[in-house]
C-alpha cells in the first residue's frame, strides 16, 4: 500500500473533523479551532499535490492571518452562545441537511466513474515551487494580478469606511459609553 | 396674383394665430380693425386674382404649396377655378362686412379680442375648404369649420344654453363628418387618389348610376346635410342663434352652411353620373326648405325665424344641385349670402338697438326709431320674398323653373317650392310687420336707437348687393352661368326650359309671394294683431318636437349607454378588471413577501436550492443518471 | 483491484473537497453567529482550492495553483469587508446573530 494513501486518509479524517466540529461547536472560539485544523490537513493536500508555494501561503494567510482575524473579532464581539439553543426558521436544519447531502450525492455521482477509474498519477507534473509559480503569476497572469491591487485597496478602504460609519453612528446617536 | 392665391389663406390664418396670443395685449378696438383689415386684404387679393376670369374662358389652376401626403395622392394645393373663385369672393366680401359690423356689435365685450381671433379662424378654414383641390384638403376645412363654429357659437358660454348650443352644433356636425369621411375612403379606394383631378377625371370611367358612385355621393350627401342643416340634420342650427348675431351672419350666409353645397356642386362630377344620388339630394331639400318654411311661421325670437329661414333657402340650393342645376345652385348661395346676411345683420341691429330683446312680439313700430336698420332689410326682405328686380327673384325662380322643366316627378318638387316661396314671402313679412310696423309693443325702460357707423355701414353694402346682385344671372344676360361654365365644362348642367314657359312661371311664383305678402299684410297690419298661441302655434313653435323627438329617440338613450358605460362597463368592468389585475399582483407579491423573510439564512437555503437543482438539471440533461 | 493497486487519485480529492464543501454548506445554513458562517464560506473557498490544486496536478498546470492565489486573495478581502461589517453591527446592535438582522422583511 502506498504511504499516500495512508497519509491522504489520515489528513482526509482530520479535515472532516475539523469541518464537522466546526459547524457542530457550540463557541466559536471551538469553531475556529476547528476550522484551523481543516486548514492544516487541506495544507498538508497542497503537499501532496506539488504545490509547495500555495502550502506555505495556506498555512501563513489562512491558518495564520485569516484565523487570528476571527479570532481577534471573537474576542471582540464576545462569545455568546445563549441563541444557538433553538431554530426559529421552520424546516432551516432538516432542508440544510437535505441540501447539504443532495449536493454531495449529486457532485460524487457525476464524478464517481471519470475519479474512481481514472488511472493514478505517475508523472511528477510541474512542481508549485516559488519560482515556477511566479513565472506563471508574473508572466501570463500579470494583469489580473495587479487587478488584485485594486481589490485589495478598495477592501482596506472600505474596511477604514465602515469603521469611521459605524463610529458616527454612535456619536450620533449619543451613546459614547465605551 | 394667382401665385399669391396662398394669401388669400394665411392672412386670415395669421390673424388668428396672431390674436390668439397678443389679443389682450393689442387691446379692444385694434385687435377688431387687424382682423378686419386682414379679411379685406384677403378680398382684394382675391378679387385681382379673379380679374383675369371675368374675361371668360378660364379654365382654372393648381397652385402647389408643399408636399403633404403622397401616399394619398395629395399635395397641399389649391385650385383657383371660377368655382372656388367665386366662393372665395363671397366669403371673404361678405366675411369682411361682417368683421366691420361685428367691430360695432361685439362692442365692449370682455373678450372682444378672442371673438376676432376666432372669426379669422373661420373665415381661414372656410377658405381652405373652398380653395383646397382635393377631398383631403375640403376635409381639413370642412373639420376646421366644425372647430371654428363650434367655438363661435359656445362665444358666451357662461350661457348654460349657449354652451348646449355649440355641443349640439358640433356632435350633430360629427354625424355628417362621419358620412363625409366615409365617402372619402371609398374615394380612395375607388380612384386610388382624393385630388379633384384624378377623381373627376376617372369620374366618367365608373358605371353611370352605378353601387359605388352612388354610395360615394350618398355618403357625400350624409356629410352636406350636417353641415348645411338639411333634414334630418338640421337641428343644430336653430340653437346656433346662441351665438353672436355676427356669428349667426357668418355661419348661416357667407360660410359654413353653404359648405354643403359648395361640395356637392364641387362633387358635380360624381353627381351628375348617380341619377338616384341626385334625386335624394333634391328631395331632401324639398322637404326641408317646406319644413323650415312651416316652422319659421310660428317663431317668435327675430333670430330662429332667420334660422329657419335659412335651412328652408339652403332646401333650395339642395333642390337645385339635385336637379343638377349647379350654376343656379351656386347662384342662389350667392344672393342668399348677401340677403341673408344683412336679415342677420339687420335683425342684429334692431337686438342691439332693443338692448338685447329678441322676441317680435315685443317690439313693433321700429321704422321710424331705426330708418337704416329699417330700410335695408326691407330690401332683404323683398329679395327673399321672391320680388323683382330684387336678388332672391332670379335666383328662386331659375331654381324652380328648372325643377319645373325636368317634368316627371320633379313637377312635385317644383310645387313644394312654389308652396315654400308663398310661404317664405308670409313668414318674413310676419317678421317685418310684428318689427317695424304697428304700435310700439315694448317692455319699459327700452330706448330703441340706430346703431352706430360701424354697423350700418355693412346694412348698406349688403344692401346694395342684395337689391343688383340678381342681375348677373338673368335670363337676359346670364354671366355668372359663362362664368362658371368652364368649372361644370364637361357636366350635363341642366338648364331653364325655353320659351313662354319660364315667364308664366316666374309670373306664378311672383303672385304667390304677393299673395304671401298681401295675407301676412292684412293679418298683421290691417287687424288687430292675432293671438298666435294654443297647441297647433306651440307645435309649430317647438319645431314640430323634433328636437324632443330626438331627446327621447337618439340623446336618451345615447346618455343610458353612456352612463352605463361610464358606471357600469368602466366603473365596474373596467375598472374591476385593472384593479383585479392589481389586487392579484398584490395578492402575488403578498405571497411573494413571506419569501423576503429578512432571514439571511433562508435566502442561503433559496441560493442551494437552485443550486442543487441546476447541477441536477444539468447531470439529467448530460445523461449521468 | 487489490489493496496494493491502491493509489490516491485526484479522484479522491475531489471527493474530499465535496464533502467538506457539502459540511461549509450545512453550517452555513444551520449557524446563526455571523463569524461562524464566515468560517463555513472559508471552509467552502477551501474546499474549492483544493480541487483547483487537485486537478492542475491532474492536468500538470500550474493554473489550478494560480486560481488558488488568486482566491485566497478575495477571500482574504472578502474577510476583512465581512469582519468589519459584524464589528459594525455589532457596535451597534450588541449582537453577532444573523437572525436578528431582520430589518429588511418583506
Amino acid at each position: 500500500m502506498d504511504v499516500r494513501v495512508i497519509i491522504f486518509v489520515i489528513f482526509a479524517i482530520a479535515a472532516v473533523a475539523g469541518a464537522i466540529s466546526m459547524v457542530l461547536a457550540r463557541n466559536p472560539v471551538h469553531s475556529a479551532f476547528g476550522l484551523l485544523m481543516t486548514m492544516f490537513a487541506i495544507a498538508v493536500f497542497y503537499i501532496m499535490n506539488g504545490a509547495h508555494f500555495v502550502a506555505a501561503l495556506q498555512i501563513m494567510i489562512y491558518a495564520g492571518a485569516v484565523m487570528t482575524l476571527f479570532l481577534f473579532v471573537i474576542m471582540l464581539v464576545g462569545v455568546d452562545t445563549s441563541d444557538e439553543a433553538e431554530e426559529h426558521i421552520p424546516y432551516q436544519r432538516p432542508l440544510a441537511m437535505i441540501l447539504g447531502s443532495g449536493l454531495l450525492i449529486l457532485i460524487v455521482a457525476s464524478g464517481i466513474q471519470t475519479w474512481v477509474n481514472a488511472a493514478a498519477q505517475t508523472g511528477r507534473g510541474s512542481l508549485g515551487t516559488i519560482e515556477n509559480v511566479s513565472d506563471e503569476l508574473f508572466g501570463t497572469w500579470l494583469l489580473p494580478f495587479e487587478a488584485t491591487i485594486f481589490l485589495l485597496t478598495i477592501a482596506a478602504v472600505g474596511t477604514i469606511g465602515l469603521a469611521q460609519f459605524a463610529f458616527n453612528l454612535r456619536v450620533a446617536s449619543g451613546d459614547d459609553d465605551e | 396674383m394667382v401665385d399669391l392665391i396662398w394669401l388669400v389663406i394665411a392672412l386670415p390664418l395669421l390673424g388668428a394665430v396672431g390674436l390668439l396670443f397678443l389679443g389682450k395685449r393689442i387691446g379692444e378696438p385694434n385687435s377688431g380693425r387687424i382682423a378686419t383689415l386682414l379679411v379685406i386684404a384677403s378680398f382684394f387679393i382675391a378679387l385681382i386674382a379673379a380679374l383675369p376670369a371675368f374675361g371668360g374662358d378660364f379654365e382654372g389652376e393648381n397652385i402647389f404649396l408643399f408636399e403633404w401626403l403622397p401616399s394619398l395622392g395629395v399635395n397641399f394645393s389649391l385650385l383657383w377655378d371660377p368655382l372656388s373663385a367665386m366662393m372665395t369672393l363671397v366669403v371673404t366680401g361678405v366675411g369682411a362686412l361682417i368683421h366691420i359690423y361685428g367691430t360695432g356689435y361685439m362692442d365692449g365685450d370682455s373678450r372682444y379680442p378672442r371673438f376676432f381671433t376666432y372669426l379669422n379662424l373661420f373665415i381661414a378654414s372656410m377658405l381652405i375648404l373652398v380653395l383646397g383641390d382635393s377631398f383631403a384638403t375640403m376635409f381639413v376645412g370642412w373639420e376646421l369649420v366644425g372647430l371654428s363654429s363650434y367655438l363661435l357659437i359656445s362665444f358666451w358660454f357662461e350661457k348654460p344654453s349657449a354652451a348646449a348650443a355649440g355641443k349640439k352644433a358640433f356632435v350633430v356636425n360629427r354625424i355628417g363628418d362621419f358620412g363625409f369621411l366615409i365617402a372619402l375612403m371609398i374615394i380612395f379606394a375607388t380612384f386610388g387618389s382624393l385630388s379633384y383631378d384624378t377623381v373627376f377625371g376617372n369620374a366618367d370611367k365608373l358605371q353611370v348610376g352605378g353601387a359605388t358612385v352612388t354610395a360615394i355621393t350618398l355618403l357625400l350627401l350624409v356629410g352636406a346635410v350636417g353641415k348645411s342643416a338639411q333634414l334630418p340634420l338640421y337641428v343644430w342650427l336653430p340653437d346656433a342663434m346662441e351665438g353672436p348675431t355676427p356669428v349667426s351672419a357668418l355661419i348661416h350666409a357667407a360660410t359654413m352652411v353653404t359648405a354643403g353645397v359648395y361640395m356637392i356642386a364641387r362633387s358635380a362630377s360624381l353627381f351628375s353620373i348617380a341619377p338616384v344620388s341626385s334625386g335624394v339630394v333634391a328631395t331632401v331639400g324639398a322637404l326641408t326648405a317646406l319644413f323650415a318654411a312651416i316652422i319659421a311661421i310660428g317663431q317668435r325670437d327675430i333670430k330662429r325665424v332667420l334660422a329657419y329661414s335659412t335651412i328652408s333657402q339652403l332646401g333650395y340650393m339642395f333642390m337645385a344641385v339635385g336637379a343638377t342645376a349647379y350654376v343656379a345652385g351656386v347662384f342662389h348661395l350667392l344672393t342668399h349670402a348677401f340677403f341673408k346676411a344683412l336679415l342677420f345683420l339687420g335683425a342684429g341691429a334692431v337686438i342691439h338697438g332693443m338692448h338685447g330683446e329678441q322676441d317680435m312680439w315685443k317690439m313693433g313700430g321700429l321704422r321710424k326709431k331705426m330708418p337704416i336698420a329699417f330700410g335695408t332689410m326691407v330690401v332683404a326682405w323683398l329679395a327673399i320674398s321672391g320680388i323683382p328686380p330684387f336678388a332672391g327673384f332670379w335666383s328662386k325662380d331659375e331654381i324652380l323653373a328648372i325643377t319645373y322643366g325636368k317634368g316627371g316627378a320633379w313637377v312635385a318638387l317644383w310645387a313644394v317650392g312654389l308652396v315654400t316661396a308663398a310661404l317664405t314671402a308670409f313668414y318674413m313679412s310676419r317678421l317685418m310687420f310684428l318689427t317695424f310696423w304697428g304700435e310700439p309693443r315694448w317692455d319699459d325702460g327700452i330706448e330703441p336707437h340706430e346703431s352706430p357707423r360701424s354697423m350700418t355701414l355693412p346694412l348698406v353694402v349688403l344692401a346694395v348687393f342684395a337689391a343688383g346682385a340678381g342681375l348677373i344671372n338673368t335670363p337676359f344676360r346670364p354671366s355668372l352661368e359663362h362664368f362658371l361654365e368652364p368649372a361644370f365644362a364637361f357636366i350635363k348642367v341642366a338648364h331653364a326650359p325655353e320659351g313662354i314657359t319660364p315667364w308664366v312661371l316666374a309670373g306664378v311664383s311672383v303672385l304667390v309671394a304677393l299673395g304671401g305678402i298681401a295675407v301676412a299684410y292684412r293679418r298683421y297690419v290691417t287687424r288687430t294683431l292675432p293671438v298666435e298661441e294654443g297647441e297647433r302655434w306651440d307645435l309649430v313653435e317647438n319645431g314640430f318636437g323634433v328636437d324632443d323627438l330626438y331627446g327621447r329617440t337618439i340623446v336618451l338613450p345615447g346618455k343610458a349607454v353612456a352612463e352605463s358605460a361610464a358606471f357600469t362597463v368602466d366603473a365596474k368592468g373596467v375598472d374591476g378588471l385593472v384593479n383585479g389585475v392589481g389586487g392579484a399582483v398584490k395578492r402575488l407579491a403578498d405571497a411573494a413577501t413571506v419569501l423576503q423573510t429578512g432571514q439571511v439564512r433562508s435566502y442561503g437555503t433559496t441560493m442551494f436550492l437552485g443550486a442543487v437543482a441546476v447541477i441536477a438539471w444539468l447531470l439529467i440533461r448530460g445523461g449521468a443518471f | 483491484m487489490t489493496m496494493s493497486d491502491l493509489a490516491v487519485t485526484a479522484g479522491w480529492y475531489m471527493a474530499l473537497a465535496a464533502l467538506l464543501f457539502s459540511i461549509g454548506a450545512i453550517g452555513l445554513l444551520t449557524r446563526r453567529n455571523a463569524l461562524v458562517m464566515f468560517m463555513s464560506i472559508e471552509l467552502m473557498l477551501n474546499s474549492v482550492n483544493l480541487t483547483f490544486v487537485a486537478v492542475g496536478k491532474e492536468l500538470r498546470t500550474l493554473e489550478g495553483q494560480i486560481a488558488t492565489l488568486f482566491v485566497m486573495v478575495v477571500a482574504a478581502a472578502e474577510v476583512t469587508i465581512g469582519l468589519a461589517i459584524i464589528v459594525a453591527v455589532f457596535r451597534r446592535r450588541a449582537t453577532a446573530s444573523v437572525d436578528e438582522l431582520s430589518e429588511m422583511k418583506g
